[in-house]
């Protein structure tokens, strides 16, 4: 049996062998490559098996709930307290959040529904810029012009005008949870201006034509038809940006004081959970110190793949799975 | 079209009863609907100012506090102690790309060969899982990829190493590669892949020749995005590949990093550190904006040369 391909007879069975071969081929190229996608689930499974092996000793030397809940952090008698540092790191954080959110949810509501399409253009890869920016030249920005920038004015003024908040007592050292708390909104705002941006995209045009067409004001068009839309990627958008703001390291360790206390005051110094990894990891000389920061890092990254999860569900049930 | 119709349905019905009062009186309050709509869009537009103010400033710093201090001894130069004229940061220039080439080694293949597996079969439910873990391993602290990489690496090895932060910065790059790969392919028409089975190519080839082809300049962008990323990485790096005053090229020794000797500089108390640090930033600021602009300028003029 032969065929003709091109003027030339071929066997038959050339054909069926080389499809046979073909197919097989093809079937060992998609399990190679779900190999290396595969890869990336195992790779986050080995990240928290491996984290949480190494901080059993600490756990079990000092029980979760009370590593957790200790309040003193000294490492030279062994004695570790997580407490502090999960204050600083929320404090932090969601004082950044409300900072950045009004000012990232108006700029995204500017580039997408006010802006015109050049200035959109220019002004999108300025806000990449921002995020592109690395955390260590934050910190140095931050240490040099704007500590004394907030000891000097900032804080004197809220200490001035607030001062009856027990938050704006205190003396205005400039390095504290505040100046932190600025960093960070300056450092997350970018991604909820990006995510944001993009949901906003999403809201059909016909819903807006409709609300211009009863009459609408752009104001009653964004509160009215935009927001409620984009609601939920925007509420995404937020928390993505706390998932940073919960994990971001050099910045803050560079401008939060590095003192472990739980301290009422913003103008305090504070510390972090990252920016005590950062700071004491290759100091620590004890298996039970080094077992006590790596289980801080634990607790960190369960807190952050917890917020990530419900941040990228979020988002995902507005914009649809890219 | 039912999804359209869908949404209008949702929008209509959630706020039905609100919007029945705000609209009630129209020819009453006409001025006052235009003061707020212009008093709104003015803060927009003032937030937009705001959040570029400090962009503004810290480039202006960089240039402003470091330009003086970036000269040609600062890139061929290891640091000199405190009060000698002269030192550099040229061991951590290279200390850098060193840790960055070795993390791409890593990084590009499985973000890559992932990504593809993604792009290729978008509604595969390992497609799906994967998605969702690299969006999440994205967002993980890179201080936890760190002691990830610490206690996988360092502790078995003993020893701070470039293999160590090569490691760490490696895995990160993975997930980044993997989407931005991921939504390039799933942007390639589907015509071109039955254009080439069609042709009797097999789909293996057809990926390989003719998908990636395709996609290439758009992959090439994720990947130099990825590694501007990482570039400037510094918490990872602190106990991984920790520093060294010398030059080094040894894959099992500690390997100085620009960005980690930018942060020591900074909270050190000499002056003399302190503006070394700032041209260090500016070095490593000025290169990752490089690396960016070159991308955007390279990703658009192919954009435009296509369509």
């Amino acid at each position: 049996m032969a065929v003709e391909i091109e003027g030339i007879f071929v066997p038959q069975e050339a054909i069926k062998v080389e499809r046979k071969s073909a197919v097989q081929a093809d079937h060992v190229f998609k399990f190679v490559l779900g190999v290396f996608a595969f890869s990336v689930v195992v790779l986050l499974v080995w990240l928290g098996i491996q984290l949480y092996i190494s901080s059993l000793p600490a756990f079990k030397a000092l029980g979760f709930w009370d590593f957790i809940k200790g309040t003193t952090w000294d490492p030279v008698s062994g004695v570790f307290g997580a407490l502090p540092f999960i204050y600083g790191t929320i404090v932090t954080s969601f004082l950044a959040l409300l900072i950045a959110t009004p000012l990232g949810v108006g700029t995204a509501l500017f580039l997408a529904e006010l802006s015109p399409k050049w200035l959109k253009r220019s002004l999108q890869p300025l806000v990449e810029l921002l995020a592109g920016i690395p955390s260590v030249i934050y910190g140095l920005w931050g240490i040099f012009i704007l500590s004394p920038l907030m000891a000097n004015t900032v804080e004197p003024f809220l200490s001035a005008r607030l001062g009856f908040l027990p938050f704006f007592r205190g003396y205005p050292l400039g390095i504290g949870f505040l100046t932190a708390a600025v960093i960070l909104a300056i450092m997350i705002v970018p991604f909820i201006i990006s995510v944001s941006t993009e949901v906003l995209s999403t809201v059909p045009t016909p819903l807006k034509e409709g609300m211009y067409a009863l009459g609408a004001t752009r104001w009653e068009t964004m509160k009215k038809v935009a927001l409620p839309y984009a609601r939920s990627g925007i509420f995404g958008s937020i928390i993505l940006a706390l998932a940073r703001a919960l994990g971001e390291t050099m910045a803050v360790t560079m401008v939060i004081g590095n003192t472990p206390q739980i301290s009422k005051s913003l103008f305090d110094p504070g510390y972090t959970m990252a920016a005590v990894i950062a700071n004491e990891f290759t100091e620590a000389t004890s298996d039970s110190y080094l077992s006590a920061l790596v289980a801080i890092a634990f607790i960190l990254l369960l807190i952050t793949l917890l917020v990530n999860a419900v941040a990228r569900w979020l988002i995902w049930r507005t914009t649809g799975v890219k | 079209m039912a999804d359209l119709a869908n949404d209008g349905r949702k929008v209509k019905g959630s706020k039905a009863s609100s919007a029945g009062t705000e609209f009630s009186g129209i020819g009453f309050s006409y001025w006052r609907r235009k003061v707020t709509s212009g008093f709104f869009t003015g803060l927009f537009s003032s937030s937009v100012l705001i959040v570029l103010l400090p962009l503004l400033l810290i480039i202006g710093y960089l240039f402003f506090k470091g330009a003086s201090s970036v000269n040609l001894n600062f890139f061929i130069h290891r640091p000199a102690p405190v009060g000698e004229a002269g030192g550099g940061m040229g061991n951590g220039i290279i200390g850098s790309l060193f840790i960055v080439g070795l993390a791409s080694l890593l990084g590009i293949p499985v973000g890559l060969l992932g990504g593809i597996f993604l792009g290729e079969f978008p509604h595969n439910k390992l497609s799906t899982v994967t998605r969702f873990v690299a969006d999440v391993l994205n967002g993980t602290p890179s201080i936890v990829m760190g002691v990830f990489a610490y206690t996988v690496v360092v502790l078995p090895m003993k020893s701070f190493s470039a293999i160590a932060g090569g490691f760490a910065l490696g895995v990160m790059m993975i997930p980044t590669i993997i989407r931005t790969t991921d939504e390039i392919l799933q942007t390639v028409p589907l015509t071109i892949r039955e254009a080439s089975l069609a042709l009797g190519v097999p789909y293996w080839r057809t990926v390989l020749s003719v998908v990636l082809r395709s996609a290439k300049s758009g992959i090439v962008t994720g990947i130099l995005l990825s590694i501007a990323r990482v570039l400037g990485e510094t918490a990872p790096l602190l106990f991984t590949s920790f520093n060294n005053a010398f030059f080094s090229y040894s894959f099992t020794q500690p390997i100085s990093s620009l960005s980690v000797q930018i942060f020591s500089y900074a909270i050190s108390p000499y002056e003399d550190w302190h503006r070394q640090a700032w041209a260090g930033a500016l070095v490593l600021v000025v290169g990752i904006l490089a690396v960016n602009l070159a991308v955007r300028a390279f990703s658009r003029q192919k954009y435009e040369q296509t369509v």
